[in-house]
């Protein structure tokens, strides 16, 4: 036989509570508490708002570019459900949702997006990392804190999270075969919205599945329904253990939509039909679970209201946080470069002045002069 | 003659390569149907199509890599980084490979690529969107850095650029893409690459700049009394020391600007020729206004870092009394 099948790949979708309020119960039951799904969907709505009023915010020239969330809150929050606090969250910049559960106060991610670096400042305790600019380059360093982790003898895993246009860097292809060959336990979790900016996922990715790129390198993959957060936790819980129990790594694609623009910089109109946005608004994963909530009789009306009214409070307290934060002092730019300051820093943040002369002015004037200045 | 925007001028300068040559093909992130993040393609693709305005991958090695490769099989491919802070995937492919090709090959590979870079701080953009690596570029032995000032400059010096024999990284600084407009000619013409500019003359000092600075340098000037000849380098590399003798040598004292940290900035290179051509014509010690040797902050302290017609001024001011 000259030639014979060495592999065959299966790569299995998971939705468990679809569009249209389909619920498998074989895979659904018992996997969410309807406590934590009350309390899930308040985050998602809590989340929502906060687009809303940053883009007001951004519009009125009180922040600058802020990438809306908008359509993808599911994914990381279902993700951050299932992980320990103690587990790391490595991400990009659309994972409000998670990071809000996971505690993170919601003015530190507004201030970053005001232009302040005090909001990366995050609490340690949080076992979270700021948001990653350059896209592609933090799965590397979700591979190194879970090595660590294995190190240690220590039980915690990574989850690192990532668009579908990320998975066109050498990075995250080198990310993926560290984890995979050194058995390393991360999760990647890419948030396949679809769109990089206005590059469609096709060009990112020819391939029928993002999730087939994990099995490129030897490690198990899951594809879901990313604004079904049932699915979501479905494969989350599957990668955490086999992370915990085995060290191995897993990549999970989530299939969600970007609803808004890609920034406050960007007009999707020029590049993507209107049509399409309007299919994926049928498909919000909040109004999915409203609807679940409400067939199940644990959400009402009145409960609804209480909740938007709650969410109002955080969002505007949030931004009173943020908007009330004393101005950043222009030292820190200097302060924080080192652990010990060199002189010559020293020197410049002292007189904020790179010119020879103006950092010693004695050169020009008499030494009385300057003593009376 | 049209009233252009630096944007516009380049945008024109791209349209007349690629009618002229189609060996010209532009490729990057978001270049085509969105025109770029900031609209330097905008109606390309339309024009052109999908062969020669180019999507690719988000892959800035990816982008660096293939254009090599194009340019290799002579062809003159135009590729676009988004911003000045994610030239780090593709500087292995720039400093690695771009650079080397010919005299590695001793000519039997040659790598005509222009890779145009929207690069500098001052419009409230996240991190590393801001940054100014000019000088970088510049200490690699192999490459061209230009990065004009102006929409006349910007499209002439593209056009070299492009018909450039060697690989050249064309900054463009973000801060004036759209901060005024020139006249600039329809038809085609060139800017020399390596050559400065003489913005304006004067007797008693030189300032030496390029990029968006060059604006708040002709800011400090206007407030000052002094009689100041302001040179726009337009090139850093290859730079043209000529110009900058010339008119220190006249006046004897000299202020560079630029955004970059001033540590290893292109500014250290040129007061250092400086030094050694006019030493017996200086009268004060050059000086540096420069971006502070820190990481550049985010965008609430960015006025803070960058040179501003302030700290400029000072120095005019201190050099004078010097
Ligand atoms: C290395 C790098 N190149 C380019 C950019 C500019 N940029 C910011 S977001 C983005 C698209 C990212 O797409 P994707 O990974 O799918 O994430 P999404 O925005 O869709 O969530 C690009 C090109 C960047 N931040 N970093
Ligand atoms: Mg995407």
């Amino acid at each position: 036989m000259p030639i014979t099948k060495v592999l065959e790949a299966q790569i299995d979708h998971v939705s468990i509570l679809d569009e249209h309020g389909n619920f498998d119960e074989s895979l659904g039951k018992g996997l969410i508490p309807d406590e934590d799904l009350i309390k899930l969907y308040g985050h998602m709505v809590i989340c929502r708002l906060l687009d809303e009023v940053a883009f007001k915010l951004q519009r009125s020239g009180r922040m600058g570019t802020y990438p809306q969330n908008m359509g993808q809150e599911a994914p990381s929050l279902g993700a951050a459900y299932a992980l320990e606090t103690t587990d790391w969250m490595v991400t990009c910049y659309r994972e409000n949702c998670g990071l809000f559960w996971r505690g993170l106060p919601m003015e530190k991610i507004l201030q970053h997006w005001m232009g302040d670096e005090r909001g990366n400042d995050i609490p340690r305790e949080l076992h979270a990392t700021p948001i990653a600019v350059p896209i592609g380059t933090q799965m590397l360093h979700a591979t190194g804190l879970a090595w660590a982790a294995k190190y240690r003898g220590e039980k915690r895993v990574a989850c690192t999270f990532f668009g579908d246009g990320a998975t066109s860097e050498g990075d995250f292809h080198e990310a993926m075969n560290f984890a995979a060959n050194l058995d390393i336990p991360v999760v990647f979790f890419c948030q396949n919205n679809q769109w990089a900016i206005s590059v469609p996922g096709k060009i990112q990715c020819s391939a029928p599945t993002v999730a087939q790129r994990g099995f490129a390198y030897g490690m198990d993959c899951l594809r879901c329904d990313g604004n079904d957060i049932f699915a979501v936790v479905h494969c989350m819980n599957k990668a955490i253990a086999s992370g915990r129990d085995n060290k191995r790594p897993t990549f999970i694609e989530a299939v969600t939509y970007r609803l808004g623009d890609h920034t406050t910089a960007d007009d999707a109109r020029r590049y993507r039909d209107a049509e399409e946005v309007e299919l994926w608004k049928a498909r919000d994963p909040i109004t999915r679970i409203k609807a679940f909530m409400k067939s199940r009789k644990i959400w009402d009306d009145s409960k609804q209201a209480e909740l938007e009214e709650h969410a109002d409070e955080a969002v505007s307290a949030a931004v009173k946080r943020a908007e009330g934060i004393e101005a950043p002092n222009k030292e820190d730019f200097f302060n924080w470069m080192y652990a010990e300051l060199p002189e010559q820093l020293v020197v410049q943040r002292d007189t904020m002045r790179t010119s020879s002369i103006g950092q010693d002015p004695s050169q020009i004037e008499s030494p009385q002069a300057s003593q009376q200045s | 003659m049209a009233n252009l925007t630096l944007v516009q001028a380049i945008n024109l300068a791209l349209v007349q390569e690629m009618e002229k040559d189609d060996r010209v093909l532009i490729l990057g992130e978001d270049v085509g149907l969105n025109g770029g993040v900031f609209r330097v393609t905008d109606g390309l693709f339309k024009r052109f199509g999908g062969d020669r305005i180019v999507d690719t991958p988000l892959a800035e090695s990816g982008i660096i890599g293939t254009s090599i490769g194009l340019a290799m099989a002579g062809l003159r491919p135009v590729p676009e980084i988004q911003f000045e802070g994610f030239l780090g995937p593709a500087y292995d492919q720039i400093c690695s490979h771009a650079a080397r090709m010919r005299t590695r090959t001793r000519g039997a590979f040659t790598v005509p690529l222009t890779i145009r870079v929207p690069v500098g701080g001052g419009i409230h953009a996240p991190e590393l969107h801001s940054d100014s690596p000019e000088a970088i570029y510049a200490h690699q032995p192999g490459l061209k850095v230009v990065m004009p000032a102006s929409p006349y400059d910007a499209k002439g010096l593209l056009i070299s650029a492009i018909r450039d024999p060697d690989p050249v990284i064309f900054f463009e600084p973000k801060r004036i893409y759209r901060a005024f407009r020139e006249e600039v000619p329809e038809d085609e013409y060139t800017v020399p690459i390596g050559k400065a500019r003489v913005v304006c003359e004067g007797d008693d000092l030189t300032i030496v700049s390029w990029g968006a600075s060059v604006v708040q340098c002709m800011q400090a000037i206007e407030r000052s009394s002094a009689s100041i000849e302001l040179i726009d380098m337009r090139t850093i590399y290859p730079f043209d020391i000529d110009a900058v003798e010339e008119s220190v040598s006249k006046t004897g004292r000299c202020v560079i600007v630029h955004e970059a940290p001033r540590t290893c900035g292109f500014g250290a290179e040129i007061a250092t020729q400086i030094m050694e051509r006019c030493f017996l014509q200086l009268e004060a010690p050059v000086q540096r206004v420069a971006g502070f040797d820190t990481i550049m902050p985010y965008y609430k302290l960015e006025n803070d870092y960058l040179p501003d017609a302030d700290r400029i001024e000072l120095a005019i001011q201190e050099i004078g009394a010097y």
